[in-house]
């Protein structure tokens, strides 16, 4: 055990990009290996992705991993973790990060069970205890009611999935220097059992919440789906995206895909409307990190007022309708649309 | 074909209490369901089936009264169920709980061959969808996670079409049989049970085995024991900063609201086209 050193970053590459998931960790994994006083490493898999080695660096990496190979053209878990495994085996890092996206996580259960290691899944807030050298991944249990916080003593390496958009990416350094190490793998197309006949874009839904710079999310207190429709109107009317809680979703007052928080999508939007949300703690991880938050709801002492930076206790049924006048009346003002920088 | 579904029976955590003052879970507050992704599971493998002919088994690690999402299972339409209970798997994470399903995994497959395994998503007690990769690799069959759709089955070739769920959109597969498919709810809508099935559940005994009953069996690698990861402790979620109310009637609020929106241009820029 004492052999494994190092911090090592998934670098999860799609359609010729890093994931921003992936710049997130060199961030978080640049303290670590800091705190530990180790290099941190990207490992970076794909054909054609050796140009993308600098950012890894750039991003905070001391050295990149890469290997470019045909056969890894499009994510499979066989290929992956093929490669990934080697790697590991090679080189023996003692923490092991991945974006905890829908690759990540199928690659890193894959690798856990084939290293025979611990796998936390995702993980929210990453520490180190220097003396012992134990990752300290701490992740919303039990629906999110509580956080714990999950070792792995004696396996190595010590690995865990993160969830996007809750650790900072580092500034870009193109100052930085580090070490390409390009690996060899042996790999063949006819040992593979799976095959990718096809990848769809669906980039509207990515936008509308991940990426988008305004969220109005609605929750139970609008009372029913009529009550629900004013949160498309505001939505409208100021050219926002619209999001709601797992219960409104449950409900069938929203699509799945436009659920926000723990197990749905976490957003990071520029100002965010919690309109009828009380404030369930796996709803507040999905969006906590919005920079301007607004919560209305009737009960003072929900747990939303604790996050909103305005709060406004209400009947968002009164109040809602009042502010859909007032930001038409602006428009209409100004003459034109809104729009978002 | 025949398919196994892998199946867990969770506290509904919706309804689940946290006692303030210890952190800890209050279990008698929470009643046991089917985890909700496995009745997804189990509801495709009934499509697949009626298409293809064949059976479905159900699969379970738990405590005795997990019969219960068995026989859950068996009111969706699952033909057999299997519930491994034993002590020595109690505590298991991820890793040694792959390792005891792919073991009673292995046990079923001597007497009816697999096709194919499907898992729901993750389980909605601990939310890590490490448990049907896991099991993949150990029965060394390719894993499909996040699938959305079944969209062609074919027993003679051996091979599978699905669609997956990725980041910003979806990608197609074809898989060779047998593989691992872990299903989102969308896949599917769970169909009220034909009261056949509902007289069929009731009067429903699963097969039970003990970790004895399985074979080949490395003990150190079952529940807390074969364990690596542990929980070092618990803790409410860091608070986060509230900020400033907004006071007055609603006409009041409104106005204060808008007047601070105004002033944040650097967030909501209105009228970008002519300013």
């Amino acid at each position: 055990m004492e052999e494994n050193q190092g911090v090592w970053v998934f670098i999860e590459v799609n359609d010729g990009k890093i994931e921003g998931v992936s710049l997130e960790l060199l961030g978080a994994g640049r303290k670590l290996a800091d705190k530990l006083e180790v290099p941190l490493s990207g490992v970076m898999l794909g054909q054609g992705v050796m140009p993308l080695a600098n950012e890894v660096i750039y991003a905070g990496a001391d050295q990149v991993y890469v290997v470019d190979h045909p056969v890894l053209k499009d994510y499979r878990t066989e290929s992956y973790m093929k490669g990934v495994c080697t790697l590991a085996e090679k080189y023996k890092p003692e923490i092991f990060l991945y974006g905890a996206t829908p690759n990540g996580k199928d690659l890193a259960s894959a690798v856990a069970t084939d290293l025979s290691t611990g796998l936390t899944a995702d993980t929210t807030m990453l520490d180190v205890d220097i003396e012992k050298r134990l990752l300290e991944a701490s992740r919303p249990a039990f629906g999110g009611n509580i956080m714990a916080t999950i070792l792995c003593k004696k396996h190595r390496p010590q690995m865990a999935t993160v969830r996007p958009k809750v650790m900072k990416a580092l500034e870009t350094d193109e100052g930085r220097k580090g070490v390409i190490i390009e690996e060899e793998l042996e790999l063949r197309e006819e040992d593979m059992r799976t095959k990718v006949l096809k990848i769809v874009k669906d980039v509207t839904k990515k936008a509308s919440l991940a990426e988008a710079h305004v969220i109005v999310a609605g929750g139970k207190g609008l009372g029913d789906i009529q009550g629900f429709q004013l949160i498309h109107e505001l939505a409208e009317v100021i050219g926002a995206s619209v999001g709601g809680t797992r219960d409104v979703v449950e409900a069938g007052w929203l699509k799945h895909e436009q659920q926000i928080g723990q197990t749905g999508e976490t957003v990071t939007p520029k100002i965010y409307f919690a309109i009828g949300i009380s404030g369930a703690i796996q709803h507040v991880e999905g969006m906590k990190n919005s920079e301007l938050i607004i919560a209305i709801n009737k009960d003072p002492n929900a747990p939303i007022f604790d996050v909103a930076t305005y709060g406004i206790v209400g009947d968002a049924l009164e109040i809602v309708p009042k502010l859909i006048k007032q930001f038409k009346e602006l428009s209409k003002e100004k003459g034109g649309e809104m729009s978002y920088v | 074909m025949h398919i196994v579904v892998c199946v867990k029976q969770v506290p509904d955590t919706k309804i689940i209490k946290i006692n303030p003052k210890t952190n800890t879970l209050d279990r008698r507050s929470a009643p046991a369901i089917l985890n909700p992704y496995d009745a997804h599971a189990v509801q495709e493998a009934v499509k697949i089936r009626n298409k293809t002919g064949g059976s479905i088994s159900v699969l379970s690690m738990g405590p005795p009264q997990a019969v219960s999402v068995i026989k859950k299972s068996v009111e969706i339409g699952a033909d057999r169920g299997y519930l491994i209970s034993d002590r020595a798997f109690a505590g298991a994470d991820t890793l040694a709980t792959s390792y005891a399903l792919s073991k009673a995994l292995e046990k079923i497959s001597k007497d009816h061959p697999i096709d194919l395994v499907i898992c729901g998503k993750h389980a909605i007690d601990g939310d890590t969808g490490q448990v049907g990769p896991g099991i993949a690799r150990r029965l060394d069959i390719p894993p499909i996670t996040n699938v959305i759709e079944v969209s062609k089955v074919n027993k003679e070739e051996k091979y599978v079409h699905i669609k997956r769920k990725q980041i910003d959109g979806y990608e197609v597969l074809q898989s060779q049989l047998p593989c691992l498919l872990t299903v989102e709810k969308e896949i599917n809508d769970i169909e009220y049970a034909p009261l056949p099935n509902m007289i069929n559940a009731a009067r429903y005994e699963p097969v039970i085995w003990s970790v004895n009953d399985l074979e080949d069996v490395d003990k150190t690698q079952l529940g807390l024991k074969g364990s690596p990861t542990i929980v070092g402790k618990m803790f409410s979620p860091p608070k986060l900063e509230g900020g400033k109310r907004i006071e007055g009637d609603a006409d009041a609020q409104v106005e204060q609201l808008m007047g601070i929106l105004m002033e944040r241009k650097d967030l909501l820029k209105l009228n970008a086209a002519n300013s």
